[in-house]
């Protein structure tokens, strides 16, 4: 593999990464397996280990693929792609445009990029719902990661209607890897 | 000043965990409140025009923070800083975590947490969906959108398809500019 395609899909991953983690979380799957990086799984572990470090989620996956395919500097080099659309841009707009997001046309676009998003970052976790759901061995083995899903959203909801304030991300990673750890034993 | 930006962005890169919004209030604990580089409301700025450009906040705010100080070396030495930790980690994760996987207990951890991830997306999007309903003044179209983009890439998922995301952004920018702007 040439460094020219660990280039291209990151610069396009950072220069498309609108809605913040999770927005890119569909980016950079679709670049992940488009590019036959990775497998689902891979790629779900993936999330899990850079949604538990610290820095930003895009930032980490991408400081992991880059070493993955070329060591670290593949590392230093998928990370600097990943970042620089938005240091471009921000400077830009520091200096030059600073009236520019506030114009009718740009507002507009927004108007549609951000639903546009909310429908991506839902397709793409339905399917890896489907996906993480008929990985299993067998029909209990898939039953259990049923369970697992049913009893995340009931937390979820139930922490929502107590505290009124919604379940941390860290906290639903943990739950889930400890039901897996104990269901997926027997 | 190059230095001092520098060691003070390496240090907020090492502790925020989860990103995003979680970094917003070190940030305003660090150069708002402590240093007093940025004001509260160029923060709040910041955050709204983070939104509105690709990229993670954190980098958005390394890079206006770095070059407010000290121009453009000044951003790249904010960014540098707040990004060279988790690369440092994420790097030395990566050099075992595929050995760690063979390991069954952690394996079965991860196929849960799998499942986990995937609620964790619906979630997300299901709460963005709402935020945009309640801001938005044409509720049917947005919801529209939502719905088609929804439609597009779940079809292209189940087909095998690869259809790309930033190509239906593309388009997203483009038709929200053609519909949005005509009311």
């Amino acid at each position: 593999m040439g460094w020219l395609d660990l280039i291209f899909p990151f610069l396009e991953i950072g220069f498309f990464s609108f809605g913040g983690g999770y927005g890119s979380i569909a980016l950079i799957r679709d670049v992940v397996i488009r590019n036959g990086w990775m497998n689902d799984q891979m790629f779900t572990n993936l999330i899990a280990v850079c949604e538990s470090t610290p820095g930003p989620v895009m930032v980490n996956m991408a400081t992991y693929i880059g070493s993955k395919m070329k060591g670290f500097p593949g590392a230093v080099v998928a990370t600097a792609c990943v970042v620089l659309p938005a240091f471009v841009i921000m400077v830009l707009v520091t200096i030059l445009f600073k009236n520019l997001i506030k114009k009718k046309a740009v507002q507009a676009a927004f108007s549609g990029i951000r639903p546009c998003i909310t429908g991506v970052i839902l397709a793409t976790g339905l399917w890896m719902g489907i996906s993480a759901v008929s990985a299993g061995t067998d029909a209990v083995d898939n039953l259990k990661t049923v369970l697992i899903i049913l009893v995340l959203f009931g937390t979820g909801f139930l922490h929502q209607k107590r505290s009124g304030k919604e379940i941390s991300p860290i906290l639903l990673i943990v739950i889930s890897g400890v039901m897996g750890g104990i269901l997926y034993s027997f | 000043m190059i230095a001092e930006l520098f060691r003070t962005f390496f240090r907020i890169g090492a502790f925020t965990f989860g990103g995003g919004y979680a970094m917003i209030s070190i940030l305003d604990h660090e150069c708002v409140e402590k240093k007093k580089w940025i004001t509260s409301e160029e923060l709040m700025n910041v955050t709204v025009i983070a939104e509105s450009t690709p990229g993670p906040v954190a980098i958005n705010c390394a890079t206006f923070t770095g070059y407010k100080m000290a121009g453009v070396a000044g951003a790249v030495a904010a960014t540098v800083g707040v990004v060279l930790p988790s690369l440092f980690v994420i790097f030395l994760i990566s050099q075992f975590f595929e050995n760690l996987l063979t390991v069954p207990v952690i394996a079965r951890i991860f196929r849960g947490i799998r499942a986990g991830v995937a609620v964790l997306m619906i979630n997300v999007a299901v709460k963005m969906f709402r935020g945009e309903l309640a801001s938005s003044g044409r509720k049917v179209l947005s919801s529209l959108f939502a719905a088609v983009f929804f439609a597009a890439l779940l079809v292209s998922d189940i087909l095998g398809l690869n259809f790309s995301t930033a190509g239906m952004i593309v388009i997203a920018g483009i038709a929200g500019w053609l519909l949005y702007g005509m009311a």
